[in-house]
């Protein structure tokens, strides 16, 4: 995973959740319409879709 | 004062008091280490999975006494959510002694990044590496001592489903309190170039003056660097606002990433030095087993299904078992109500036995009524919510809100709001957005609360054939859905403009509930709920008595006494003409003694008719109709149905049969019966409920209600209706209550029966569904109304939802009613 493009305070949360920029990230379900579910340092994370379009990924 | 013989170490070993604050993530066992240490010791209301009120405890440890508080479980110290800052502002401001912080030990390394916030804050931590048993089934090792001191902290692996290493904790809490500078402040090291800029930016603090005394300049530079904005705010009065924007330039132009993207890396940087060191893994993925219940749970197919049928299954027990217990209170209050009420005189009018059994009792007995339904509702909820399944379903409704402009995670306030919408409207405080907060609040009242089902039981039977009234109940819950979705897309659209938040929640593993867990989490919504009965129904309870008794009527109308003596004349002149024909040889005051079972009449039992008295001939009669008619009424039979027509005859039967015991007496009783005594109580209930609702007009809720009628009359209403609507403000439930007043019924079970007929009568079918409808929509109960103005701290808020919903149940009522006249529907 590359960038994420999101305002101060939800990057901010990201980073929380263990999503950094430059980390190794998994997608376990691409809900199509619904939200992505993602394996990220060992914790599961849903990102609805609007989200998921925030993160580059290489 | 005696001294303690063992107190050996003098003042040191005295009682004391320690302040010890439970952090860590959410889904890392914290409530339940909390549970284990406090016990039933414990206070102030939270929400599960949502710990979003700090709740404190207390726990005994060898000399000290330890006051505990649960914060909110949160991922970071930043200020993002009500969560974070809640937990914060404690640290912060209350400066606890020790911090327990608990960890997850098998998602060890995402739980440290909160560990890493809290040594840079400075506060002695004790870290507790909870489900440790889990993680090393797993195939996790730790090595306890590296841990501790690349954290500089004791660790202690606790389990706590099992509650075990809880002496462990405890002891380490102590230690750490007495001691703390046995632990050597680990160094978090964000680089050179960063360090520099925090020592520019320190030096600029140190040289200002009214900095907070409780965190260092260096957490402040660092929360400076990486824009946090509330601490930017305390610092704007220090100027080192330019300092603080050169050194991020500077640093933006080193790494190319602003400094708050830095330095979290730099915090991770530390954090997976600290695991190489000290965690041996051999496990590939925790997640194996959740994943593959997730194949199926979460699938496209089965998802929904699922989701639904497990909602279905909460409801359909809810309601099924909390039948049982919810008769207990019911006839647990009735009993109250007859033992408070018998403490005065038989027909005395005491304005205090009125106020005692009709206000409080009344009122708040209505509400407790509920009480089961919505424990096991919360019950049901916790279940859910323990057991890692509440994640899924804000996972399944997501598509489907995110179409309302809110996402999965405004499903489960709503969802709660089934129950009660106070503990609805707090649990949104795991939204991060105040736009999607603000909008669950608006429109969790449209949930159909469980306050308003004793409306739905009232109304539907008395309009609807039997077997409409599933599909009825299910419609309102319905109309309320659809109702709650048009309110949000509009909110949405008008005034909570904007793009819907991004939608980012952990899912985290499945976990057997625990029974404790469940119980505690149960009993904390229930108490919210108890708290209003005992508060808010009880204050309302007594005004809505009061205006609906006061002011009193002197002068009436109508001479009720003349007409009561007019109604006992026609008695009389009856009774005496049945004396007469039935040849009876006693006096004519003996006979009416005897054929009203007067007891102070038995002496002359030996003179009465043979061989069975009068009396006991109108009492037998009299309870061989009641309990036909009360079958009727239990099974909510419809006049025309066969199973009717099979009781009456069996009425019939059981006369005949009486009635070859004694034919000459047996006639006398029953023409007495039906001729004299029964009309004579009708005619007195009707004087008397005609003179109750003179009253009743008279009193304050009733001009009220008249005052309303103009308004209400276009969409079916009368001031009957208006008065009862007055009392549903302070609580739903009341509506019931009030109507029985309006209609001068008499309180109890059998005479819901009673209030349908007079329903019957006055309204159409239509008109019932109206009533369903504007209760269902309408200004939400007074506790809503105070849960919404607190947690939006905004009057505004709280007034916009209550005149909004008010105009849209006028608005919804009115088109019900106009659509049903026009095309000829339950006129």
């Amino acid at each position: 995973m590359l960038e994420i493009h999101a305002g101060r305070a939800l990057q901010s949360h990201l980073t929380a959740l263990g999503l950094i920029p430059g980390v190794e990230l998994e997608v376990i379900r691409n809900g199509n319409s619904g939200p992505f579910i993602i394996s990220v340092k060992d914790t599961r994370l849903m990102l609805g879709r609007g989200m998921a379009e925030k993160i580059d990924v290489a | 004062m005696l001294e303690d013989p063992n107190n050996e170490e003098g003042s040191e070993g005295a009682e004391r008091a320690l302040v010890v604050a439970l952090a860590g993530n959410p889904n890392s066992g914290k409530t339940t280490l909390f549970n284990n240490l406090t016990g039933t010791r414990q206070h102030v209301g939270n929400y599960p999975g949502v710990t979003v009120e700090k709740k404190e405890g207390t726990c005994r440890y060898g000399e000290a006494d330890m006051g505990l508080v649960d914060l909110p479980g949160t991922y970071s110290l930043t200020a993002y959510s009500v969560e974070e800052r809640v937990s914060r502002n404690f640290l912060i401001d209350e400066q606890p002694d020790v911090v327990v912080d608990v960890l997850d030990a098998s998602n060890l390394e995402r739980n440290l990044y909160l560990a890493v916030q809290l040594i840079e804050l400075g506060t002695p931590v004790v870290f507790a590496l909870n489900m440790s048993d889990i993680a090393e089934a797993q195939g996790i090792r730790f090595d306890l001592a590296e841990l501790s001191r690349f954290l500089g902290g004791p660790v202690v692996q606790t389990v706590g489903y099992k509650a075990g290493g809880m002496d462990e904790l405890l002891a380490a809490i102590t230690q750490v309190a007495d001691h703390p500078a046995a632990f050597t402040r680990p160094h978090v090291d964000f680089g050179r170039e960063i360090e520099e800029e925090i020592r520019k930016i320190e030096g600029r603090l140190t040289s200002a003056s009214g900095l907070p005394s409780h965190v260092t300049p260096r957490w402040l530079a660092v929360k400076l660097l990486e824009g946090d904005p509330e601490v930017g705010e305390q610092m704007a009065s220090t100027g080192v606002a330019d300092v603080v924007a050169q050194s991020v330039a500077h640093l933006r132009g080193i790494f190319g990433d602003p400094p708050e993207t830095v330095i979290p890396d730099r915090r991770y940087g530390f954090i997976s030095g600290a695991c190489q060191e000290a965690v041996r893994s051999t496990v590939e993925d925790r997640h194996k087993q959740s994943d593959r219940i997730d194949a199926i749970m979460l699938s496209r197919v089965f998802g929904l299904p699922i989701f639904l049928g497990l909602m279905y299954v909460v409801f359909q027990v809810t309601f099924a078992v909390g039948a049982v217990p919810m008769g207990w209170i019911e006839s647990w209050v009735a009993w109250l109500a007859g033992a408070v009420g018998g403490l005065w005189p038989a027909g005395s009018e005491s304005p205090l036995q009125s106020l005692l059994v009709d206000g409080v009792i009344g009122g708040v007995g209505g509400v407790l009524v509920f009480l089961p339904i919505i424990m096991l509702l919360f019950l049901g909820v916790a279940l859910l919510e323990d057991s890692g399944y509440m994640a899924r379903a804000a996972f399944i409704m997501d598509r489907m809100m995110h179409r309302i402009g809110l996402h999965g995670k405004s499903f489960i306030p709503m969802l709660i709001g089934f129950g009660c919408s106070v503990p609805g409207i707090l649990a949104t405080r795991t939204l991060e957005s105040r736009r999607d907060r603000l909008t669950t609040i608006m429109i969790t009242p449209l949930m159909s609360c469980g306050a308003r089902l004793p409306i739905y039981a009232l109304i539907i039977p008395a309009f609807f054939p039997e077997a409409w009234h599933g599909p009825m109940l299910w419609l309102i819950y319905v109309i309320g859905i659809l109702l709650a979705i048009a309110a949000a897309k509009i909110l949405r659209i008008a005034v909570l403009k904007g793009e819907t938040t991004p939608f980012v929640m952990e899912l985290p593993p499945y976990r057997m509930p625990t029974i404790k867990g469940a119980a505690i989490h149960t009993w904390e919504r229930s108490r919210e709920y108890l708290k209003k009965a005992g508060t808010i129904i009880l204050g309302f309870s007594i005004i809505l008595w009061a205006i609906t008794k006061y002011p009193r009527k002197t002068e009436y109308d109508t001479d009720y006494g003349r007409l009561a003596a007019e109604a006992q004349a026609v008695y009389l002149t009856g009774a005496r003409r049945l004396h007469r024909e039935a040849v009876s040889p006693v006096p004519f005051e003996q006979f009416l003694s005897h054929a009203e079972g007067n007891p102070d009449a038995t002496a002359h039992d030996a003179i009465m008719v043979a061989p069975v008295s009068l009396s006991e001939f109108v009492h037998r009669i009299r309870m061989i109709r009641a309990r036909c008619e009360d079958t009727i009424v239990q099974k909510g039979l419809e006049d025309e149905e066969l199973l009717v027509l099979a009781l009456r005859h069996q009425v019939d039967e059981e006369l005949a049969r009486l009635r070859s015991d004694d034919p000459g007496t047996f006639d006398a009783a029953l023409e007495f019966v039906d001729e004299a005594v029964t009309p004579y109580r009708e005619r007195l209930d009707e004087i008397a409920a005609r003179r109750c609702s003179e009253d009743m007009r008279y009193a304050v809720a009733g001009r009220i209600g008249c005052a309303l009628e103009p308004i209400l009359k276009p969409i079916g209403f009368d001031w009957r209706i208006g008065t009862a609507l007055i009392g549903a403000m302070a609580a739903k439930e009341i509506f019931v209550t009030q109507m029985a007043i309006v209609f001068s019924v008499s309180r109890g079970e059998e005479d819901q029966e009673a209030l349908r007929h007079k329903l019957q009568e006055l309204y159409s079918p239509l008109v019932g569904f109206g009533i369903m409808l504007f209760c269902l929509v309408s200004a939400p109960c007074v506790a809503t109304i105070a849960c919404t103005w607190k947690e939006t701290k905004s009057w505004r808020w709280a007034m916009g939802q209550w005149a909004g919903l008010t105009v849209l149940a006028y608005l919804v009522t009115g088109l019900s009613y106009w659509l049903g006249r026009i095309l000829d529907i339950g006129v």
